[in-house]
C-alpha cells in the first residue's frame, strides 16, 4: 500500500539544519491498521505531512500504491490528496459555516461532482456514521464526537485508499474516544488502510500494528500494539504544546526565512 | 471557470462577513460615485461653457466704433468714430481673417440696428434689424431652416433681400411659405429670401438680416459702418490679438486716432475669453479626474487590504480545503472571484448612484455654468471594465497569498 524507503527530511534553521527523519523505512500493507507513536520531536508530525502529501522530503522514496510521491506540483499533490487520502484531524477542521452535509460533500466538490449528486452521496456517508438527522446542523451545534464523525464521513467520501488520522481522539473524552475508535475499526474492516498518529496507548492498542518513532527513526518495528499497551514502562504521553525544545520546527523555518529575506538588500 | 458552486461559495463568504462586505462595498461604491460625479461635473462645466458662448462663434472678434480717449494729432478726446466701407475692404485683406462682416447701425448708436417696424399686409411688429455682409452667418449660431442667407450679389447689387428669423416668419406669415414674399422694413419693401433659426434662443431669432449696402442706401447710411466682426479660424488668442491689433492699427491710421487708445475701438474678443475659460475648465476637469481616480484607487486598495485580512482570517479554512484536494488555482479563483464580484457590484451601485445624482443636479439646474452634466456610455463601459480589472487586481495578491497557505501550519494552528 505505502512504502517509505530511506526517507530523509531536514528543516533548515539558520545556518544549521535539523535532521528530522533519518533514513526512515516504513512498509504498510493494503488494509492494515497501524498506529504511529512517538514523543514530541520524534518526527511523527513530519512523517504524517509527508504521508499526506502536505510536505515534501529531501531524499529517499515514498510510494503510495504504484505512484512515486516526489516533488509533485501543487496541483498534482492536491489531486492525489483528493483521490488517495482521507484526513481526520484532532481538531476536526470542519468548516464552521457549512452544514454537516456540506462539510462531508466538500472533497467531492473538488472532484467536480455536481451539487445534487454530492449531496446525495454525502447523505449516505452521514448515514454510515449515524448522523443522518444532523445533516443540516453546523459544527457549532454538534458535540466533539459528532464533529469527529462528520470529519470521518468527509474523509471517506472520496473513496480514499488510505486514511490518515492525526490524534483523532485527542480532543475527546474517553468514552467518545472509544466510540470513534470503534468507528475507525469498522471502517478499517471494509478494507481501507488506516494510519493513526497518537499519543494515547489505548488508541494504539486498538490498532493492529504499532510503529514507534524516536529521533526520526523507527524504534522497533516488531513490537505489537498490544505489547505497547500492556508494557508498564511506556514513555509518558506528553502534551505536545508544553514542550519547547525542537517542537514544530517548520514554523521556525518559516519565521527565519521571512526574517532573512527582509534583511537581504 | 465561473461555476455555480463557486458562486455559492462566494455568496456564503460574503454573507458570513456582512459588516466587512458592506464596508468594502461602500468604499468602492463611494470611489466610483465620486469619480462619476466629478467626471459628470467636468462635462457639465464644459457644456456650460459652450452654452454660454452659444450666441457668438467662439472664434469671433467684434470691433465697434466708439469714442477716443487719447488726444491725437491735434484732435481732442471724446471724438465719436465711425467706420466706412473701405475699412471693411482693408480689414478683409488682413492675413488670418477667416470671415468678416461689417454692420451699419441704421438707428445709430453702438449696439445693433435696434428695433424697427416690420410689416406684411395687416400684420406689423417691431423686430431687430441687422444690416450686414453675407459672412455674418458665420459669426453667430445662425442656421438656415429655409431659403438662403444673404449672398455677395445681394450686397454688390444692393438688392432688397431679407432673411428673417423663425418667430418673425411665424408672426407675419403664419403657416404660409414666406420665401419670395415681401415685407416692409420701415416702409421700404424687402423680399424674403430665407428663414433662420438660432441656437442662441428666441431673442436671437426675433431678428431680420438685410444687405448692408441696401440699408446704407435706403436708410441714409452713406458708406458708414458701426462695427466690424471677424472670425479667425483656428487662431489661438495670441494670433487673434495680433490680427485685432493690425485691424485696429489700420483704422487708427485712417481715422486719425491713437492706435494705443483703449477706448476708440471697443473690442469684444471671444477667442481670448473662450480660451481663458477653456483653460480654467480644463484645469478643473484635470483635477477632477485626478481626484476621482485617486478616490477610486483608494477604494481598490481598500478592497485588496480587506481581502488580505480575510485571507489571514481564513487561513485555516484554506488549509482544510487544500488538505481535501483544493488546487492552488481553485483557491486563487475563489478569492479573486469574490473580490471581482464585490468590486463590480459595489462599483455598479456607485455608478448608478453617481448617474442618479448627476440627473438630479441637472434637474435642479444649480448654475448656468453647469449644463447637462453626465457621463457618456463609453465612459460608463470603460469604468465598468476598469472596475472588474481593479477587482481582479485587488483579489489577485491576497489570493496568491491564500494559495500559498501551508496546510500543515494552518491545520496545526489551533
Amino acid at each position: 500500500m505505502l512504502r517509505l524507503s530511506k526517507v530523509n527530511k531536514y528543516y533548515r534553521v539558520g545556518t544549521h539544519s535539523l535532521h528530522v527523519l533519518r533514513d526512515l523505512d516504513i512498509d504498510v500493507a493494503d488494509g492494515e491498521f497501524v498506529a504511529i507513536m512517538g514523543s514530541s520531536g520524534s518526527g511523527k508530525s513530519t512523517l504524517l505531512n509527508i504521508l499526506g502529501i502536505l510536505d515534501d522530503y529531501d531524499s529517499g522514496e515514498y510510494w503510495l500504491g504504484d505512484t512515486l510521491i516526489r516533488s509533485l506540483s501543487e496541483s498534482k499533490a492536491a489531486h492525489y490528496r483528493n483521490r488517495f487520502i482521507g484526513f481526520v484531524f484532532q481538531s476536526f477542521n470542519l468548516l464552521p459555516f457549512k452544514t454537516a452535509l456540506e462539510n462531508v460533500a466538500l472533497p467531492l466538490y473538488y472532484q467536480g461532482v455536481t451539487r445534487r449528486k454530492r449531496n446525495v452521496i454525502a447523505g449516505e456517508y452521514l448515514e454510515r456514521v449515524g448522523l443522518r438527522d444532523w445533516a443540516d446542523h453546523t459544527p457549532a451545534e454538534m458535540s466533539g464526537g459528532q464533529k469527529q464523525r462528520v470529519a470521518i464521513a468527509r474523509a471517506l467520501i472520496g473513496k480514499p485508499r488510505l486514511i490518515l488520522a492525526d490524534e483523532p481522539t485527542g480532543a475527546l473524552d474517553s468514552e467518545t474516544s472509544q466510540q470513534i475508535m470503534s468507528l475507525l475499526r469498522e471502517i478499517h474492516e471494509t478494507g481501507i488502510t488506516m494510519l493513526v498518529v497518537t499519543h494515547d496507548p489505548e488508541v494504539a492498542a486498538r490498532t493492529d500494528r504499532l510503529i514507534r518513532l524516536k529521533d526520526g527513526k523507527v524504534v522497533d518495528p516488531n513490537e505489537t500494539a498490544e505489547a505497547a499497551a500492556s508494557h508498564p514502562n511506556l514513555p509518558v504521553a506528553v502534551p505536545e504544546r508544553s514542550l519547547t525544545a525542537p517542537a514544530i520546527p517548520a514554523t521556525a523555518v518559516a519565521a527565519e526565512g521571512r526574517r532573512r529575506s527582509m534583511d537581504e538588500p | 471557470m465561473f461555476s455555480l458552486d463557486r458562486w455559492q461559495e462566494v455568496f456564503d463568504t460574503l454573507r458570513r462577513n456582512k459588516l466587512r462586505t458592506v464596508l468594502t462595498a461602500i468604499s468602492v461604491a463611494w470611489g466610483i460615485l465620486v469619480m462619476v460625479v466629478l467626471l459628470g461635473l467636468g462635462r457639465g462645466l464644459d457644456n456650460g461653457l459652450r452654452f454660454n458662448f452659444r450666441r457668438e462663434a467662439s472664434n469671433s472678434i467684434w470691433m465697434s466704433a466708439a469714442k477716443t480717449s487719447i488726444p491725437f494729432q491735434g484732435y481732442d478726446v471724446g471724438r465719436h468714430l465711425t467706420f466706412e466701407n473701405r475699412d471693411f475692404e482693408r480689414a478683409k485683406a488682413v492675413a488670418g481673417v477667416d470671415h468678416i462682416s461689417g454692420q451699419y447701425f441704421i438707428k445709430g448708436g453702438q449696439f445693433g440696428g435696434g428695433e424697427m417696424t416690420i410689416r406684411h399686409g395687416v400684420k406689423a411688429n417691431t423686430f431687430g434689424v441687422n444690416a450686414v455682409h453675407p459672412d455674418a452667418i458665420y459669426l453667430g449660431a445662425t442656421e438656415m431652416v429655409a431659403g438662403r442667407f444673404l449672398d455677395a450679389p445681394d450686397v454688390a447689387l444692393k438688392r432688397k433681400s431679407a432673411v428673417i428669423g423663425k418667430p418673425v416668419a411665424r408672426f407675419l406669415f403664419g403657416d404660409d411659405d414666406p420665401i419670395g414674399q415681401w415685407v416692409d422694413v420701415a416702409s421700404v419693401p424687402f423680399q424674403v429670401v430665407g428663414v433662420f433659426g438660432d441656437e442662441g434662443g428666441e431673442e436671437q431669432e426675433r431678428q431680420i438680416y438685410i444687405p448692408v449696402t441696401t440699408a446704407q442706401l435706403a436708410f441714409n447710411g452713406s458708406d458708414r459702418l458701426g462695427m466690424l466682426s471677424i472670425t479667425v479660424g483656428d487662431a489661438d488668442s495670441v494670433q487673434a490679438k495680433a490680427i485685432t491689433k493690425e485691424i485696429v492699427a489700420q483704422l487708427a491710421e485712417r481715422h486719425q486716432f491713437s492706435p494705443d487708445d483703449p477706448q476708440a475701438v471697443r473690442v469684444h474678443d471671444n477667442v481670448e475669453q473662450y480660451e481663458r475659460f477653456s483653460k480654467l475648465f480644463w484645469i478643473i476637469s484635470f483635477f477632477v479626474v485626478i481626484i476621482g481616480l485617486g478616490t477610486l484607487a483608494a477604494g481598490v486598495v481598500g478592497v485588496s487590504n480587506i481581502m488580505m485580512i480575510a485571507v489571514k482570517e481564513r487561513t485555516k479554512e484554506i488549509g482544510v480545503r487544500k488538505a481535501l484536494g483544493a488546487t492552488p488555482w481553485s483557491i486563487v479563483m475563489m478569492i479573486t472571484q469574490e473580490a471581482v464580484f464585490l468590486t463590480g457590484l459595489a462599483g455598479l451601485l456607485g455608478l448608478s448612484a453617481g448617474v442618479g445624482f448627476l440627473s438630479l443636479l441637472d434637474a435642479a439646474n444649480v448654475s448656468e455654468f453647469v449644463k447637462d452634466p453626465g457621463i457618456d456610455l463609453r465612459v460608463g463601459i470603460a469604468a465598468t471594465l476598469g472596475l472588474i480589472f481593479a477587482g481582479a487586481l485587488a483579489g489577485y495578491f491576497p489570493a496568491r497569498a491564500a494559495a500559498r497557505v501551508n496546510p500543515i501550519h494552518a491545520l496545526r494552528d489551533q
